[in-house]
């Protein structure tokens, strides 16, 4: 046996650690990208499949009508309006403008979606506008809007569809949910359930 | 309540790092702890299939051949499967291959930890090129990374040639902690209402009877390891400002501390190998002082608002919320925009270039500097580099020999260190600048004005931070943009590495200099002022005329 093979690894060719590369990465293709979303999606649909597929919900009478956690768009003025969206919320894709804050077309976009919530809404006063309501949310998807902006929405509805004020306020609060753990994050409404709730009422 | 829940989420940080920081300490300490038998097996398996026989320290040299050996594999690999990806299994949406220099981006982009975006998830990858090779390479690149600063570490305080080795270390970020952490997170997540399945995009009719297709996917696994990886890349084109990969201000924070936590404590981690945890406690303090700055800079600029809609008359107390989700709002939005360019995730819940003039400033300039925290690995070797730079300083002023943690620091040192430091900025100006030349450059930029500015200087430092969070109004799906950007994350990853490895082993072999009177103390808080004014000086020096030509033109004229 030559002097070599008792020296430390460490003086080896580079090809030797150029084929425990080649094998290092194989193995870890297969690890991380196969068998582990493998084992994550095999937890995920045996203990929460309806978490994992999408949190789909259902209208009242058992069709599936959206998921809870992306927003649609509403054109009837009857239903409660979501927010801006570039892409009118067509979830197959996601996104916005991205346009700056000095951004001219952005600030025109806003401009006509307060003059048109002024024609909608006659009787109240833009400076109870929320900001959100008119500005395009980041993922164009965003199935909220705060609880100021729906009950600004009230009036509207509620001459459109003879639903009482009080009724519709109770349905936005029972759809209204706090902050998580009562701190974190900011109080909203969920477009669509409301909607839904909202729909129900006006069939009955 | 806004500042209230960031106050929180700080506090939590803070007092996790000492134990995550010991547990990071144990698993690269090479001495035998309680957790080798519940790791043991598997890494012991792991190395025989890969036919690692002896586990022997690499001098600086092996070990940086050793991980761009590997890195070089995991490129190939990936970029074929992105090429021929429509004729691969888990396809369910029937999509087309990926175009040649769009692929050249992503591969670079995600081994170099960076993941910058120039496709959009939805409709660019499958499932099967979502997961071998984007899951792959956010493990991967991340544990790569993680093996580069813990051998530099052992370069500043072990003696001897050897810095550790690679494979080993590699194997170890996994098994240790990559893999236990990702798979526990994704569960987490899922049970906050993160979906993850195989099935296609979902078709449902609206309640107002209109056609709706919902995009949907193995969203959470690649959730977790995009930020315990510090990666950042979206399964969807919105990143985390979408609701499925974002539904609530809880998986905000789950995505939150899952990328801080590993950057926050290594500097933990390298006092405890230092055998001096101030050391670690100086560093840890310099960067959360940074942190907290550019964190009221942009929770208050966002939360004044846009002063041209507020003109408009409506109501504006909620700050500006274009280009934000009303569930996160300002206070959840503004920490995780610090957060991400901190930790160089790149992850995005709402759209930087939708932010304020000064508060899109703040994700820019984070990356500027590049050692608030940073990414898996890099931010540390950054910071420690400004430490090593501030202790020569102090050493000139006073005209002796600088030490750093017993070792003479001499030319040979310095000239890596002002190579490493100075390619920063000139692969962002540069290449700025020649796009500002050129209309391939110019004419992909969308916001006019100063804002343009900032979109273009944004890609580029974003790249060359590797960060991989965007002004993404710019079109950058272009050739032109594709092919600098991914040379800039190239270099921005690998030289400074080299030159840092480099330093690392050129100290290791360095005789220790007896502790004196006169020996200049790096743990203490004198220290801590001189490395955040050596940051802040460097920092300005390079980059000053350009935030001025971007967002600080533009917010001045934007009135207030």
């Amino acid at each position: 046996m030559d002097q070599s093979s008792k020296m430390p690894r460490d003086t080896a060719g580079t090809g030797s650690y150029a084929w425990i590369a080649v094998r290092a990465a194989v193995l870890f293709i297969i690890l991380c990208g196969i068998a582990y979303p493998l084992l994550c999606t095999g937890l995920a649909q045996l203990f929460m499949p309806g978490n994992a597929n999408g949190s789909l919900i259902k209208d009242s009478s058992g069709k599936v009508v959206g998921s809870e956690l992306i927003g649609q768009h509403f054109t009837d003025q009857k239903y409660f309006q979501s927010r801006v969206s570039s892409i009118e919320y067509k979830a197959e894709a996601s996104g916005s403008n991205n346009y700056a804050p000095s951004n001219p077309d952005m600030l025109k976009r806003t401009q006509e979606s307060i003059k048109a919530w002024k024609e909608a809404n006659p009787d109240v006063s833009i400076t109870d506008l929320p900001v959100a309501l008119v500005t395009n949310s980041g993922s164009g998807l965003d199935p909220h809007i705060t609880p100021e902006s729906a009950a600004v929405q009230i009036p509207r509805i509620s001459k459109l569809t003879g639903i009482d004020p009080n009724t519709l306020q109770q349905l936005v609060d029972k759809h209204t949910a706090g902050r998580d753990l009562g701190v974190f994050g900011e109080p909203r409404v969920n477009v669509l359930e409301l909607n839904i709730d909202l729909k129900s009422l006006m069939t009955k | 309540m806004g500042v209230l829940q960031i106050v929180i989420v700080l506090a939590v940080v803070m007092l996790l790092v000492k134990p995550l920081g010991t547990y990071v300490y144990h698993v690269f300490s090479n001495e035998p702890n309680r957790t080798d038998r519940i790791f043991g097996w598997l890494e012991r398996l792991i190395y025989s299939l890969i036919g690692l026989k002896q586990r022997a320290g690499m001098t600086w040299k092996r070990y940086v051949l050793s991980f761009l050996l590997t890195n070089i594999i995991f490129v190939a690999i990936g970029y074929l499967l992105l090429r021929i990806q429509s004729v691969l299994p888990l396809n369910p949406n029937d999509i087309g291959n990926m175009e040649q220099t769009l692929s050249f981006n992503t591969i670079i982009s995600f081994m170099t930890n960076t993941n910058l975006q120039h496709y959009s998830g939805e409709s660019g990858l499958t499932y099967f090129t979502q997961m071998a090779v984007i899951m792959m390479m956010m493990f991967t690149s991340a544990a790569t990374g993680f093996s580069v600063v813990i051998a530099f570490i052992r370069g500043l305080m072990s003696k001897g040639q050897t810095l550790g080795n690679f494979f080993e270390d590699f194997v170890k970020s996994h098994t240790r902690i990559l893999f236990p952490a990702a798979i526990l997170v994704t569960l987490l997540l899922v049970a906050l209402q993160v979906p993850q399945t195989f099935d296609p995009t979902i078709t449902v009719t609206t309640l107002e009877g209109a056609m709706q297709k919902i995009a949907v996917g193995p969203v959470a696994s690649l959730e977790s390891i995009k930020h315990l990886g510090t990666n950042g890349g979206g399964f969807f084109g919105v990143n985390s400002a979408h609701p499925f990969e974002n539904p609530s201000a809880l998986t905000n924070i789950v995505e939150m501390l899952s990328m801080w936590l590993i950057p926050a404590c290594l500097p933990y981690v390298y006092g405890r190998f230092a055998k001096n945890s101030k050391q670690g406690w100086v560093v840890f303090s310099a960067m959360m002082t940074l942190f907290i700055v550019f964190l009221c800079v942009i929770y208050t600029s966002e939360m004044n608002g846009n002063p041209q809609i507020t003109a408009m008359g409506i109501d504006t107390s909620q700050g500006n919320m274009e280009g934000k989700e009303v569930r996160l709002g300002v206070a959840q939005s503004a920490l995780f925009s610090t957060v991400t360019t901190a930790a160089t995730t790149g992850s995005v819940d709402n759209m930087h270039d939708t932010l304020t003039p000064l508060g899109g400033m703040v994700p820019l300039a984070q990356m500027m500097l590049n050692v608030v925290f940073g990414g898996e690995g890099v931010g540390l070797v950054n910071m420690l580099m400004y430490a090593i730079l501030g202790v020569f300083l102090c050493g000139l002023m006073v005209g002796r020999t600088p030490e750093f943690l017993g070792r003479k620091i001499e030319p040979k040192e310095m000239k890596l260190i002002a190579v490493a430091i100075l390619m920063h900025p000139l692969i962002i100006l540069a290449p700025t600048a020649i796009a500002f030349l050129t209309d391939l450059g110019k004419g992909s930029i969308t916001n006019p004005g100063f804002h343009g500015v900032s979109q273009v200087l944004y890609e580029y430092t974003s790249s060359a931070a590797n960060n991989g969070s965007g002004f993404e109004g710019l079109a950058d799906n272009t050739p032109f943009w594709n092919i600098t950007t991914g040379l800039v994350m190239l270099l921005g990853r690998y030289i400074s590495i080299i030159a840092m490895m480099a330093v690392a082993g050129s100290l290791v072999r360095k005789r220790l200099v007896p502790e004196t009177i006169g020996t200049f103390r790096t743990d203490n808080v004198l220290f801590y002022g001189i490395l955040i004014g050596t940051v802040l000086i460097i920092g300005a020096l390079t980059f000053l005329p350009t935030i001025v030509l971007g967002p600080v033109a533009e917010h001045l004229t934007l009135g207030s």
